[in-house]
């Protein structure tokens, strides 16, 4: 039998080409990116076939945890740093500037005022072990609607826009709760926000894509 | 390339090659990319490029004047009530306490979705006094109980999104709602019936 004679051929490669492609797209992504903001709960949204994107910026985020604790959140940093100053007029209490840094370069926040101080003094890793009880939301002693209330009013003096209001709750959470937020957003004659949700695909549309195969 | 012609002086043996050795200026590039690879993964996942879904609502205005508000049709109501353990219950109209035509169905794949379709056609479309176009019909009020999961809340606002509904409105639940419900769990009997059932026992 003829032996098959295959002529040994070098088989390194030019990698220069890959290479730039490769950190061509790491610049892309290394300036496309915007890191997600920590935030100090796990709320598992439920699901929705909506498609609306929500805003870039301008948003208070609501999130509602399992265990029913409200989490107040606003984008912006200067408007956070001025709302923490009005909230300390309204209910007296004095922030250090470091405490007004630590709170508008912070995430969302869920405890009461009387016990903001304590928390915005902790460092960024006890912050996380620290667990928020909660914004209160009670119809007797509701900081909530301040918060988004001077929220919005102080975000139109620093950014000139009025910010949505994004409810993010977690799928398990009982209505009472959510109720309680929307009520609070009502009496701030707020009637539409926008509730966040991840992607479920539309069993109508899948329907229709699936007739229009077998077409 | 940048070879320096050093003329010996003695000019006998010609010319002679500086001692430089020509390197070869291709370098492996296979860690780079690598490392490149790695760092782009590693964005990719950290990165947010996917935005959160988002539904709009729009709740009516509690402030608004009474005589503004909608009158509707009893006829073309249909009241959904969010109940626990993802139970949902629905009627048409202003149920009859002595005999509530009351059904009671649930998130699944012949649930709720497909009972919204059959009312939508049961109540058909309407001849609307504003443009004078046929619309549907239905009117659909979602009512929820406290103790109902707010998943149950986005499911149903996302089956009025899924059935083509436009017109809903989410509204506070009240005590006869929440009799309902209980005479509903009771196999539909009469509300009287059940409360002298609970009174003897």
């Amino acid at each position: 039998m003829a032996k098959l004679h295959f002529p040994r051929r070098n088989i390194t490669l030019d990698m220069t080409a890959m290479c730039d492609v490769a950190f061509l797209l790491l610049t892309f992504f290394m300036l496309a990116t915007k890191f997600k903001p920590d935030e100090p709960v796990v709320v598992d949204t439920p699901s929705s076939v909506s498609e609306i994107k929500l805003p870039e910026s301008d948003i208070i985020t609501l999130s509602i945890s399992k265990e029913g604790a409200v989490f107040f959140g606003i984008d912006n940093t200067g408007t956070r740093l001025k709302l923490i100053e009005a909230m300390g007029d309204k209910y007296k209490v004095n922030f250090t500037d470091e405490e007004k840094a630590a709170f508008a370069y912070g995430s969302q926040i869920g405890v009461p005022m009387a016990n903001l101080k304590q928390l915005l003094d902790a460092s960024a890793y006890n912050q996380k072990q620290i667990k928020q009880p909660g914004v209160p939301v009670d119809s007797t002693h509701n900081e909530l609607r301040d918060w988004i209330d001077l929220g919005r009013r102080l975000n139109v003096q620093v950014a000139g826009k009025v910010p949505r209001i994004a409810i993010k709750g977690d799928q398990g959470v009982d209505y009472a709760v959510v109720k309680r937020v929307i009520d609070t957003l009502q009496d701030l004659n707020i009637n539409r926000f926008n509730m966040i949700t991840s992607l479920e695909s539309d069993p109508s549309k899948v329907a229709a894509a699936a007739a229009g195969k077998t077409e | 390339m940048a070879d320096v012609d050093v003329q010996s002086p003695q000019g006998g043996k010609g010319k002679k090659k500086a001692a430089t050795k020509r390197t070869s200026t291709k370098i492996d590039m296979t860690p780079m990319v690598d490392l490149g690879f790695l760092l782009i993964t590693f964005f990719m996942l950290t990165t947010t490029l996917a935005k959160p879904q988002t539904m709009e609502i729009t709740m009516p205005d509690k402030n608004e004047n009474k005589d503004d508000k909608m009158k509707v049709k009893e006829s073309r109501t249909l009241t959904v009530l969010l109940g626990d353990n993802d139970k949902v219950y629905y009627y048409r109209g202003i149920p009859d306490p002595n005999d509530p035509q009351i059904g009671i169905t649930n998130f699944g794949k012949d649930g709720i979705r497909k009972t919204l379709l059959e009312k939508k056609r049961e109540i058909g479309k309407v001849r609307d006094d504003d443009s004078g176009k046929l619309v549907d019909g239905i009117i659909v009020i979602i009512k929820a109980k406290d103790t109902a999961k707010y998943k149950n809340m986005v499911d149903i606002l996302d089956e009025m999104n899924i059935t083509n509904i436009g017109t809903y409105a989410i509204v506070d639940m009240s005590e006869g709602d929440l009799s309902l419900m209980e005479v509903a769990d009771n196999g539909g009997k009469p509300l009287t019936e059940t409360a002298g059932q609970t009174a003897q026992g």
